[in-house]
């Protein structure tokens, strides 16, 4: 049984039909990536599975469980968390304060204490800068704050919605490279991408999105092959 | 210099009412960018609390200026959840209009309700005054500028220091993102909503006492200079609204000081009209920039 199962899902942006009856899975420990252009429907997706966008009709199956009609801090204690895209840190707050948010649903002390250290054994730069204003980070290390508060509720399915969005090389490779090790660790990941070959380059299978329709599936290295995805995404 | 320092002595006490009434402002502002035009009158319902509680149970004044500050908080909440909130989903203009209409039901539902002739406020505390080197202060002015500042150091820690401050401020930075981390959005409005109302039910009880006459329309100037201080302060700041309060309090008085009570309204709001044409922002007003 998949660890996530998305199923006909239709969802209004405003007026506009954004999703139209789009399902596929997630099975645990995959890498599973969504790619696509500008408004094909991805961060609708993502939205909706996080809870802050209801669907129209579909429905979202997690662990065996329909969660479609729950608000987000309910699927957040679920497992599931999201990095949204453009990052969303609390500017104005310290770095350590919004690594504290993202404990907000934490009650065991010690536990939090343990996602910290982690976090920061993980993002060393993080560590050195928990009490700075969070607004004052790089993008990438604001990119790394958000990962970092996604985790602390130590989630079993992490959504991340464009984290390589201006970025530079350097950081996006970094980016990558976390994302690759938080799932060897166990967590399953939904990726959602512009930079449709890096991201199918670690994903174990991807969807191409085409206004809010999928158009194709197959595994990260079928795709990545496919001289139609080959065409539009990478420049032919 | 002994009548300046006599008038700053009575702008500190009008002072802490505007700063109090003002963080109310602020931070409605701050969470649901609502400028909350019943928000004097919440501080009209304080003062009638505490009123009839004196009056008729013969509460002391901490036990007054507890149930003054209960009731706020609970008729903020319960305005919240029953105009504004329905509303969340509508342009700011609606629910802008909403509150001026909370205002109007408040003001005339409570001259309705207990007549609109003014009242005088009990004598709760004895008033001594105390001279010193020519200048006057009563004990009910350094009461109300203690309580004021006890009540802003104590939202200060409750904002800074507690979880529920945390979400506050996460609310008020990006719901969205708040809402992702497991914050329940609605709640926190509904605690923010409590905290500003409290402020506004103590500011009532302490206005009662300093002016022993109160009515129900006298939240309306009140809470027009507080929303001009919480402006001058920069709307959100909660520092500014404390100070943006002071610095209104002052001017009204020195103003009436030199002889031009006339025009002491009138200054508070050519304040507002140069704030908002030379610093929109305010004082200590944030002026945030997004990276990208």
């Amino acid at each position: 049984m998949a660890m996530l199962e998305v199923q006909n899902l239709s969802v209004n942006y405003g007026v506009i039909q954004a999703v139209k009856g789009v399902s596929f899975n997630i099975n645990q420990g995959e890498i599973v990536t969504l790619i696509g252009a500008n408004g094909a429907g991805k961060t609708t997706i993502v939205k909706t599975i996080s809870g802050l966008l209801k669907p129209k009709s579909g429905g979202i199956i997690y662990q065996g469980n329909e969660i479609q009609r729950n608000k987000a801090p309910q699927i957040v204690q679920a497992g599931i968390s999201q990095v949204a895209e453009g990052r969303h840190i609390f500017a104005g707050m310290t770095v350590m304060e919004n690594l504290q948010l993202g404990a907000f649903l934490q009650k065991n002390r010690a536990e939090i204490e343990h996602s910290y250290a982690e976090i920061f054994q993980k993002f060393p730069i993080l560590k050195k800068r928990r009490n700075q204003d969070a607004a004052t980070l790089s993008g990438g290390e604001q990119q790394m704050l958000a990962i970092g508060r996604a985790l602390m509720v130590k989630p079993k399915l992490l959504l991340l919605d464009e984290p390589s969005m201006g970025l530079s090389p350097l950081f996006i490779q970094k980016i990558f490279a976390i994302i690759k090790e938080l799932n060897e660790k166990g967590t399953t990941i939904l990726l959602i991408e512009q930079n449709a070959k890096q991201a199918l380059a670690i994903a174990d299978r991807g969807y191409v999105l085409a206004t809010g329709t999928i158009q194709l599936s197959g595994t990260g290295q079928e795709l990545l092959t496919n001289p139609e995805v080959q065409k539009v995404y990478f420049g032919g | 210099m002994q009548t300046f320092l006599q008038q700053i002595i009575n702008a500190l006490s009008l002072g802490s009412i505007y700063a109090l009434l003002a963080l109310g402002y602020s931070m409605v502002y701050g969470i649901i960018k609502l400028i909350n035009f019943a928000h004097g009158d919440i501080y009209m319902l304080g003062a009638f609390t505490a009123y009839f509680v004196i009056n008729i149970w013969h509460f002391n004044f901490i036990t007054a200026l507890l149930a003054a500050m209960v009731i706020s908080a609970l008729s903020g909440v319960l305005i919240e959840y029953f105009a504004y909130r329905p509303l969340r989903k509508s342009p700011r203009i609606a629910v802008l209009i909403t509150a001026i209409g909370v205002s109007f039901l408040l003001e005339n539902g409570m001259s309705y309700l207990v007549g609109s002739n003014a009242r005088s406020f009990p004598q709760v505390i004895a008033q001594v005054n105390y001279s010193m080197g020519g200048i006057l202060i009563s004990n009910i002015q350094i009461l109300i500028l203690g309580i004021a500042l006890i009540l802003m150091v104590l939202l200060q820690l409750i904002i800074k220091k507690t979880k529920m401050g945390r979400a506050m401020r996460a609310v008020s930075v990006d719901p969205d993102a708040a809402e992702l981390v497991g914050i329940n959005v609605n709640q926190t409005i509904s605690f923010t909503f409590a905290l500003g109302s409290a402020l506004a039910g103590a500011a009532g009880i302490l206005i009662g006492m300093y002016y022993n006459s109160i009515d129900p329309l006298m939240g309306m100037t009140p809470g027009i200079k507080a929303f001009v201080a919480a402006v001058l302060g920069g709307i959100g700041s909660v520092p500014g609204a404390a100070f943006g309060g002071f610095l209104i309090g002052i001017l009204e008085t020195l103003f009436q000081s030199v002889g031009l009570s006339a025009y002491k309204d009138a200054v508070v709001y050519l304040v507002l009209i140069i704030i908002l044409l030379f610093l929109p922002a305010g004082i200590f007003g944030k002026n945030i920039k997004e990276k990208v």
